[in-house]
């Protein structure tokens, strides 16, 4: 019939913590932003929030942000928004990377501020609703696509002593089908005049989960290669070779495994130190460089109107010195809100995003920058919103 | 001379010759003992390994305050700083809810298995607690899936977590509490019923209270097992980078989802030291919870 | 992971006396007269009504949980399996999405068996030597930290396990693994499978072996322990040496627990979700079976993990909801079994 002393403190302590985790949190909703300054780089940082280094910084709003979707742009929105936070502390912006189809689902039915996606808003009808429509009706006005991150997607090989490779669209979807299967192979040795290719067996990585990278992918391959890929475009992978999971998984095993490649975000292969092949798409070898990404991008075609600055990816481009492999991410906004604060503050920070110096930066992550016709473009339409 | 040793051990053990040459019995005997010794070595080498790594690993952050006082917020994969704070909290609220939730079941569960139960309803109930020990934990987490979000249409969100969890702690929580109130001698109650005392009264101011402690045990062993569930997680519980509270919308991070998502980063070396970090939070944070239950497990043999 | 002190399959001693006391309490006079006791009667009554209701009403809602499990599932799972182009239990293509899905669970049964199985052989000579040497052999002062030690393992999380088996017991199962294979790649089991590293089936059994140990060794030191010790010292006085004491006494005392305990292993391995997709590589579509455990593939928990990103559709999602019904069901049957023969022993022992 004794309790024991101990029990009674484990019995507070256990309930005590589920109290002090409320509190804690309570408190730390107001400290989170102060800190989040102060984490990042130096206190002093914060405090000299006054510092004029855009166009826009003249006003700061504060707030609360929400944004959702696209995970391929998410280290990129992260790193915009920290530095962003260094110059305007006041406005905390948030993103959920759930996924392109969850953020314009989530955009459309007002529960996020805008979304990001790896595709434009989709005309066509799919499941019963026509995103464009939907996104029409959220806003009380049209929809902007602003094409904001640039994506480029590597082909990552370990082959020691093999610093370049020079692979075709055929020769890629002839190596992710299977079909060819040792580096020196004859296909491969004619792309590649005077390099000493190893007899080494081809083991080729793809990704377990669904992915917008493979999507992304395989559609440059189907595109480009024409008739070689032979199923269809998709997030999941119809190739063959060996599943890993996420990009940190299929990076490393390339890493670990002699005569391994892969497709990788650009960021992943240089962080790993990564061998990339060169792309030759009909008009010569192309190295993935920010330049070459660039000069994809700006090939690609406006589909949009006005300020909708929805692009149409040439996969099969032959411009000279364009590497073809990549992805752009839109933030999708309202072009008008009746919520002024809210569109001054997506305004102020899209307008910090879409500046030169930031997206400068974003190279250093694996990103590309917008090609500088284009981000005038965005700019443009960023100070259009209203 | 085998049958004896036959009588003794039922029918299935093997007949021994006890007559036999010692030599190779003992020699036998040796073997075995050094088999033992051997599998114990064999199976601290892992648990010693994973602890090193993970220690190894994982320590730097830890000793540095921020990483108890800061979230996540404006840390990126390239950036060092922040803390473990917001996966912290989201961690032991969601345990604390779960645990709000599943002890009455539990708790009332075992006293109806034990004091009321008889015949088919407490059998049926009694199997259907050990099915409930045996579901996966992405079962547990695809059924309230299937639940609210597909059926219902609901977001997800951190309550949901904590249903799927409860799913996972209560079948714990009635086994332990059935083991110590069945270790109640049975003299308490019987004194209690000849004082007149109803039975109701009996079991909530006589029996618990005695396995007050061991149910205790019990539920702390329970919480150090959900805490480290990830499964669920990845399906009902994104991560996110900021401190909330809020259980009912929006995402809540935890210690597993932190790992789970700064490991698809970990090339970079702060995100890697994270990966480590966090996984070595989180084991420290369950040791805490198991060695807690041990030290207050002895004490309640009643 | 389950507590070791108090894990399902221990049968703690019960109390035959207990109908007697039930009955005492609601029919024994009580000591004082009736007058003064009605009040209180009524109020015990309406206590025991309330009280016993409650107990009752926690219990028949465990049994209503698994209901609704089993339920949800189904109703679910029926609208994709309906529009299943391929058959759902032999085929083995997972194609989810657009308007003619067609998916199967023959190889995803497949990886999940043979995972669990290998684990199962591995633990439980391991944890059954472990428990044996933590009851029979260690001296006094090494049993409880050791017994500690082992249950630590349990509070290392699956994620962890995963890092861990990735990073670390990866690179170094190589070796073994390729002996496997090339000197008895002739047995289906050890050909040469589709994965050319490390992150095989055979790896992820190995790790899931370590995670389910402490289950089978902590239920089984339990049993151990529980073995009377008349029957031990009956076999020593005959002049038994330790070994043929524990064959004779402690190993046929224990064998149903540790039946029981493998079966609660097992039942562990089957659904472990996060170090399993951490370390088994993914075939592509198209794949050739293989009996191979130096292949890949998914087990049903790994496949709903890796798809659990992109439930976009309720079809989709239906359809990796019906492999969590087929992983329920595995597991269901496996529990089902494990009680079963935990109810014998209490029958037996009693």
């Amino acid at each position: 019939m004794k309790i024991t002393q101990s029990a009674c403190i484990a019995a507070v302590a256990a309930l005590g913590a589920v109290a002090l985790a409320g509190c804690g949190s309570d408190n730390n909703t107001t400290s989170s932003t102060s800190s989040t300054s102060g984490t990042t780089s130096s206190a002093g940082s914060s405090s000299s929030s006054g510092s004029d280094t855009g166009t826009a910084a003249a006003d700061c709003p504060s707030g609360t942000l929400n944004a959702e979707g696209s995970s391929a742009q998410k280290n990129a929105f992260e790193e915009v928004v920290a530095a962003y936070n260094e110059k305007c502390p006041d406005l905390t912006v948030n993103y959920n990377p759930s996924g392109s189809g969850t953020g314009v689902k989530q955009f459309n039915a007002g529960l996020v501020d805008f979304a990001g996606s790896d595709s434009a808003l989709k005309t066509e009808e799919k499941d019963g609703v026509i995103e464009v429509d939907a996104a029409k009706k959220r806003c009380g006005s049209d929809a902007w696509n602003l094409p904001m991150v640039v994506g480029p997607i590597s082909v990552a090989y370990n082959l020691p002593g093999v610093d370049k490779v020079v692979l075709t669209p055929a020769l890629l979807s002839g190596i992710f089908q299977g079909e060819i299967t040792t580096w020196n192979d004859a296909k491969i040795a004619a792309a590649n005049p005077g390099v000493t290719l190893p007899g080494t067996a081809i083991k080729p990585f793809f990704r377990s989960d669904e992915s917008g990278t493979t999507d992304n992918f395989t559609k440059y391959l189907k595109a480009a290669g024409g008739d070689a890929w032979k199923a269809d475009p998709g997030k999941v992978w119809t190739g063959k070779g060996e599943g890993k999971e996420k990009s940190s998984g299929v990076a490393d095993a390339v890493k670990s495994t002699e005569g391994g490649v892969t497709y990788v975000e650009w960021s992943y292969a240089k962080d790993n130190g990564l061998s990339m092949a060169q792309i030759d798409n009909g008009s010569g070898a192309v190295e993935l460089t920010a330049d070459s990404v660039g000069k994809f991008i700006a090939a690609a075609q406006a589909d949009g109107q006005g300020n909708d600055l929805r692009l149409k990816l040439d996969y099969a481009t032959k411009e000279a010195g364009a590497y073809p492999i990549g992805l752009v991410t839109y933030e999708i906004v309202c072009s008008k809100n009746s919520d002024a604060a809210k569109q001054a503050a997506i305004k102020s920070f899209l307008g910090f995003f879409a500046q030169g110096d930031t997206q400068k930066s974003l190279e250093d992550l694996g990103y590309a920058p917008l090609p500088a016709d284009l981000q005038t473009k965005v700019a443009a339409a960023v100070a259009a919103l209203s | 001379m085998s049958t004896v040793a036959d009588v003794l051990a039922g029918a299935d053990a093997a007949p021994v010759d006890l007559t036999g040459r010692s030599g190779t019995r003992a020699l036998r005997d040796g073997l075995a003992r050094v088999l033992m010794w051997t599998a114990f070595a064999v199976a601290v080498v892992p648990l010693v390994w994973i602890l090193w790594t993970v220690a190894a690993e994982g320590g730097r952050l830890l000793i540095h305050s921020t990483w108890w006082t800061n979230s996540q917020v404006g840390v990126t994969a390239r950036r060092v700083g922040g803390g473990a704070t917001h996966a912290i909290q989201g961690t032991l609220l969601q345990a604390g809810v779960t645990a709000l939730i599943s002890v009455p079941i539990g708790v009332l569960t075992a006293v109806y298995l034990v004091e009321y139960g008889r015949g088919r309803v407490a059998r049926l109930v009694s199997f259907m607690v050990g099915i409930l020990t045996g579901v996966p934990s992405i079962v547990a987490g695809l059924f309230i899936y299937a639940v609210f979000m597909t059926t219902f249409g609901m977001q997800r969100a951190a309550i949901f977590v904590c249903l799927a969890l409860t799913l996972l702690m209560i079948p714990t929580i009635v086994r332990s509490t059935e083991e110590m109130l069945k270790l109640v001698p049975n003299d308490l109650r019987e004194a209690s019923y000849a004082l007149g005392v109803p039975k109701w009264k009996t079991i909530s101011a006589v029996v618990l209270p005695t396995a007050f402690s061991g149910i205790v045990t019990g539920i702390l062993l329970g919480l150090a097992r959900i805490m480290g569930e990830t499964a669920p997680l990845l399906i009902l519980g994104p991560y996110t980078k900021a401190i909330t509270a809020n259980l009912f919308g929006g995402n809540m991070a935890t210690l597993p989802t932190m790992i789970n998502q700064d490991r698809d980063q970990a090339v970079t070396m702060p995100a890697y030291d994270r990966v480590w970090a966090a996984a070595l939070t989180l084991i420290l944070l369950i040791l805490v919870l198991n060695l807690l239950g041990r030290v207050i497990g002895p004490r309640s043999k009643v | 992971m389950s507590p070791p002190t108090s894990g399902p399959a221990v049968a703690g001693p019960s109390f035959p006396g207990d109908p007697v006391t039930g009955e005492l309490a609601s029919s024994a006079p009580g000591p004082f007269g009736p007058g003064a006791e009605g009040g209180r009667r009524g109020q015990g009554r309406l206590g025991d009504r309330l009280f016993g209701g409650a107990a009752l009403g926690s219990g028949l809602t465990v049994v209503l949980l698994v209901t609704l499990i089993g339920v949800f599932l189904v109703s679910q799972a029926l609208p994709a399996l309906a529009r299943n182009q391929a058959n759902f239990f032999t085929s083995t293509e997972w194609v989810v999405s657009g308007d003619s899905p067609r998916f199967g669970i023959a190889r995803l049964l497949w990886v999940t068996v043979l995972s669990s199985l290998m684990a199962l052989a591995i633990a439980v000579p391991l944890g059954m030597a472990v428990a044996l040497f933590l009851t029979q052999y260690a001296p006094r002062w090494l049993a409880r930290p050791a017994a500690g030690a082992v249950d630590l393992l349990a509070a290392v999380p699956s994620i962890v396990f995963g890092l861990w088996g990735l990073r670390v017991l990866g690179p170094l199962t190589g070796g073994t693994q390729d002996f496997l294979r090339d000197h008895l790649g002739f047995i289906p089991l050890f050909s040469a499978g589709s994965v050319s590293s490390t992150t095989t089936i055979f790896l992820a059994g190995i790790v899931l072996a370590i995670m389910i140990l402490p289950i089978i060794t902590a239920l089984s030191r339990d049993v151990f322990n529980q073995t009377p010790t008349t029957h031990k010292e009956a076999a020593l006085a005959l002049g038994a040496t330790r070994w043929e004491m524990i064959r004779t006494a402690v190993l046929p005392f224990g064998k149903p627990g540790v039946i029981s305990a493998s079966m609660l292993g097992l039942g562990r391995a089957l659904g472990e979700t996060v170090a399993v997709m951490m370390l088994v590589s993914s075939l592509p579509a198209g794949s050739a079976w293989s009996w191979s455990l130096f292949g890949g593939g998914e087990t049903f928990a790994s496949k709903i993990a890796l798809g659990a990103g992109e439930f976009d559709t309720p079809e989709k999602t239906g359809a990796y909801i019906a492999a969590g019904l087929v992983l329920f069901v595995l597991t269901f049957i496996v529990n089902a079994i494990a009680r079963v023969v935990i109810e014998r022993r209490k029958a037996f022992t009693e």
